[in-house]
């Protein structure tokens, strides 16, 4: 059973992030939707929350805040609005930490 | 109430402003203006373009002190003052300047 | 009317939620009024000021432009604290350049933003009138 965990807060304002992450398991994957994207900005202290973990950020969100792809830490993909679909589907179910 | 420009009905506000900025066209200015009974001179274009100018650099309509400001600098002394402003929009030039550049109604106008 | 001193605290990132922009109408609002208003930025208050933001993958208005009016409405202090920024990886030159020009120094653009430290800031806050927090 692999869930997709979405995230859609800023890790520097909740606790949202680091929560869902103690939850993932193998084979779970980690999205980061709007103001949770700030979390994959190089230098940033939230940024060691995700080290190690399966994350995608949405393109699209990134773009809007002015994250640029070389303030990014590395090992972090990138989907647009068509690859979160695709990622819904792949994953048995989602769960999202509001 | 809908306007008809060159053809096209336009969706305007309780207020008469454009719903749509994008929908602008000079035809616009035209249309209201002659709702108000008003005719346009050069003059009064230099200010609704610097308006238009001003939106899409800044994304606000900028309040009337702000605007004759800005005019002042740009178009010269004698056009930055509230006179010359009221002179060729006596609704005001923040409300019926904004609005025949199909801008919203500045921020902080009442 | 006797000219208050008006401080706006922003600590909310952009477009997550609508604070930040209903800050900004609100200077600029009372900016119009002809008091002395000043802004800060902290915590993800800092995120507002990054460059390049581009919304048109979002179907939101991007109205990061909007800060670089602030000039012409004579919000010429702008406070941005060190440690959310350093918190957050960013330094000044991550954020946008707000300037404001001097009329009675022949136009003159001078810098509307100030790095100040947590402490520094306090001190500020203290010689307010009116705190308004987004």
């Amino acid at each position: 059973m692999s869930i997709l965990h979405i995230v859609n807060k800023s890790p520097y304002e909740r606790n949202s992030v680091a929560l869902a992450v103690d939850y993932m398991r193998d084979g779970d994957t980690l999205l980061l939707i709007e103001d949770a994207v700030y979390t994959v900005m190089q230098g940033g202290k939230a940024a060691s929350i995700i080290d190690g973990q399966k994350a995608v950020v949405l393109g699209p969100d990134l773009a809007a805040r002015g994250i640029a792809k070389e303030k990014m830490i590395d090992g972090v993909e990138v989907v647009d609005y068509a690859g979160f679909v695709d990622l819904v589907e792949a994953s048995d179910k989602t769960q999202s930490w509001l | 109430m809908p306007i008809e420009v060159d053809g096209k009905v336009l969706e305007t506000d309780e207020e008469g402003y454009l719903a749509n900025i994008n929908d602008w066209v000079p035809g616009v200015a035209d249309v209201m203006s002659k709702e108000d009974d008003l005719e346009l001179t050069d003059e009064h274009w230099d200010i609704i373009n610097f308006l238009r100018e001003y939106y899409e650099e800044y994304q606000i309509a900028p309040a009337v002190r702000v605007l004759t400001k800005a005019v002042g600098k740009k178009l010269g002394k004698d056009k930055g003052n509230s006179k010359y402003l009221y002179g060729l929009f006596p609704y005001g030039p923040g409300k019926q300047a904004c609005r025949y550049a199909g801008l919203p109604k500045p921020t902080g106008c009442v | 009317m006797t000219t208050k001193k008006f401080m706006y605290v922003n600590r909310r990132a952009p477009y997550g939620t609508i604070y930040a922009w209903e800050a900004l109408e609100v200077v600029l609002i009372g900016a119009a009024f002809e008091q002395d208003v000043s802004m800060a930025f902290v915590d993800d208050g800092v995120f507002q000021l990054l460059k390049g933001q581009d919304t048109s993958g979002i179907d939101m208005k991007n109205f990061s432009p909007t800060y670089s009016a602030l000039g012409d409405y004579e919000v010429t202090k702008i406070y941005v604290e060190k440690e959310s920024l350093e918190e957050r990886g960013l330094t000044l030159d991550d954020l946008q350049h707000l300037v404001w020009e001097d009329e009675d120094e022949d136009w003159a653009e001078k810098d509307s933003i100030r790095l100040v430290s947590r402490a520094e800031l306090a001190e500020v806050f203290a010689g307010q009138d009116v705190m308004f927090n987004f």
